[in-house]
């Protein structure tokens, strides 16, 4: 069953339509990834899931129809949206970040539970919880805001760009993480990314988004296999 | 020497009254990076509230000071909620003519309710000296001294300690950010709006019984207050409250031993916000933002 649904969304700032019509399905415990070049509205379908754009069209989460609810009630009944650039608190200690993450949660010993959990998935963090955050490296903040999602104990992830300026290595430890939080947490993602051949190997179903429009959709294993796709987008 | 020594010590006393005004306008700058102008006349008609309260209620000063700063709290929210809200995101400059608006509504409305005739209030401390290593202290600058410590360190606690307190900063660093972990940032800079009401309302109680109720009291107060917040940089409490006091303590010195000093206190008040502009944007405890190159 598909835990979300875009039917026809269409999304602009002010006078620039940024999506003409995106329908998309991203299937419970799955994890989705949202290819395109730049300026082909990945962000844009991120945001209006999340609630932080304007548009029209039909959004359903998990039976609710949120179309027309605001980000903080999204953010609510269960979507964890790390935006592009990370969202990071930066004047705020790591640990007060994690705190924010947990915000509308009133389960104390469920936010322990998590807080362990995020511990486990990045151990730097208990030694460094009083850092201030704009003071991590890009992994590290990237790492805090995955964590910070986490707290939310979210049912959908969304993920803008979790490579985005990192090194190599780094984006391997990510994406890492990203597939083990899926499998052992069942996690359902959406991660956007520019990086495709990682990007495809952490998911199973990948759609392919040009100017505002979904191009191509299918399995990751046969959009590896697709010849256009590797030349534009896998580079080999 | 003495002179001398007493002048400082009544200059602190009366920057501690500038600085709880300061606190107030450094609450609203840190929710929505505004000056509120309209601070100090919203505080005298909090102080006028607590004087209904004590003379046709007949409540004693305390209970009055309590329930003042609640329903302080509630105006300021619902200030928020009604006139500031239909501006959020509109220019700086917008809002800034809202709350000289507002400066205009509230003075008027204080004055047509209660009238102008200057009324003697009675305050919680009484105004007796003590002597103290040959200096007279009065125990009523004492008090003052102590509630304005105490409110800090209640701010400090909420902001430091608390979710609310937690989420309200957050809400107005990054709310984009604090948007999408589920805070409702509308709610939070009405929350701001209430707590610098609040902490008007103090300043204005504290005030009242030294240079009696009227209208315009709180005017010279709020120049010296926005001196004092410009002083210790206007997104610090700390800094507010040590800035009140320093300016409390010059302008008790120039008012003594500059000719003519008494007469413009106000235009050294000003000179010191130019000055600091000027030379110290960030003030005396403002941070420049911590950021990774």
């Amino acid at each position: 069953m598909a835990l979300l649904e875009l039917n026809e969304v269409v999304a602009a700032y002010g006078p620039i339509t940024a999506l003409h019509g995106v329908s998309l399905k991203v299937d419970a415990g799955g994890v989705v990834a949202l290819l395109g070049a730049n300026g082909a509205g990945k962000t844009t379908t991120l945001r209006a899931i999340s609630g932080t754009v304007q548009k029209t069209g039909k959004v359903m989460f998990d039976g609710h129809d949120i179309s027309k609810s605001a980000p903080e009630q999204i953010a609510k009944l269960g979507i964890g949206h790390v935006p592009e650039g990370r969202g990071t608190l930066g004047q705020l200690t790591v640990w007060e970040n994690l705190q924010m993450g947990a915000y509308t949660r009133r389960d104390k010993t469920g936010v322990k539970a998590d807080y362990d959990r995020v511990c486990g998935y990045f151990a730097w963090i208990p030694a460094r919880r009083t850092q201030v955050a704009a003071t991590l490296s890009g992994g590290e903040q990237q790492m805090l805001a995955i964590g910070r999602a986490l707290m939310m104990r979210p049912r959908l992830l969304l993920l803008d760009e979790p490579s985005l300026g990192l090194a190599p290595i780094v984006v391997q430890e990510i994406f890492r993480i990203i597939r083990a939080i899926n499998e052992q947490d069942k996690v359902t993602i959406l991660v956007v990314e520019q990086n495709a051949s990682i990007a495809l190997q952490a998911a199973g179903q990948a759609y392919v988004l040009e100017v505002g429009r979904v191009a191509i959709s299918g399995t990751s294993a046969e959009l590896q296999k697709d010849e256009a796709i590797r030349r534009s987008y896998l580079g080999y | 020497m003495t002179a001398f020594a007493q002048q400082v010590i009544s200059g602190i006393a009366t920057g501690c009254i500038y600085a709880s005004l300061a606190l107030a306008l450094v609450l609203i700058y840190r929710a929505m990076d505004l000056a509120n102008f309209a601070q100090g006349e919203m505080a005298t008609f909090s102080t006028f509230i607590s004087y209904s309260l004590i003379e046709y209620w007949h409540l004693d000063f305390w209970p009055a000071f309590v329930i003042t700063i609640v329903l302080s709290f509630a105006l300021g929210v619902a200030i928020e909620r009604v006139v500031i809200r239909p501006f959020e995101g509109k220019p700086v400059l917008t809002l800034l003519i809202v709350t000289l608006g507002l400066f205009t509504v509230f003075n008027g409305l204080t004055g047509l309710i209660w009238g102008y005739v200057f009324k003697t209030y009675r305050g919680g401390f009484p105004s007796v000296p003590v002597q103290f290593g040959g200096l007279y202290l009065n125990v009523q600058d004492i008090g003052v001294l102590g509630v304005v410590l105490v409110m800090l360190l209640l701010l400090y606690l909420f902001f430091s300690r608390t979710k609310a307190g937690l989420a309200m900063r957050a809400a107005s660093l990054y709310p984009d950010s604090s948007r999408l972990l589920g805070v409702r940032v509308g709610w939070m800079l009405a929350l701001g709006w209430g707590l610098a009401a609040s902490v008007g309302a103090v300043s204005g109680m504290l005030v009242a019984p030294i240079i009696y109720l009227d209208p315009n009291m709180m005017q010279s107060i709020l120049l010296f207050a926005f001196a004092a917040a410009v002083l210790g940089g206007i997104e610090s409490p700390v800094g507010a409250v040590v800035g009140g006091v320093t300016i409390g303590v010059l302008m008790a010195l120039v008012g003594t031993y500059i000719p003519g000093g008494q007469d413009l206190r106000l235009a050294f008040g000003l000179i010191v916000i130019v000055v600091v502009l000027l030379v110290r944007p960030a003030g005396l405890f403002g941070r420049a933002a911590v950021r990774r190159v």
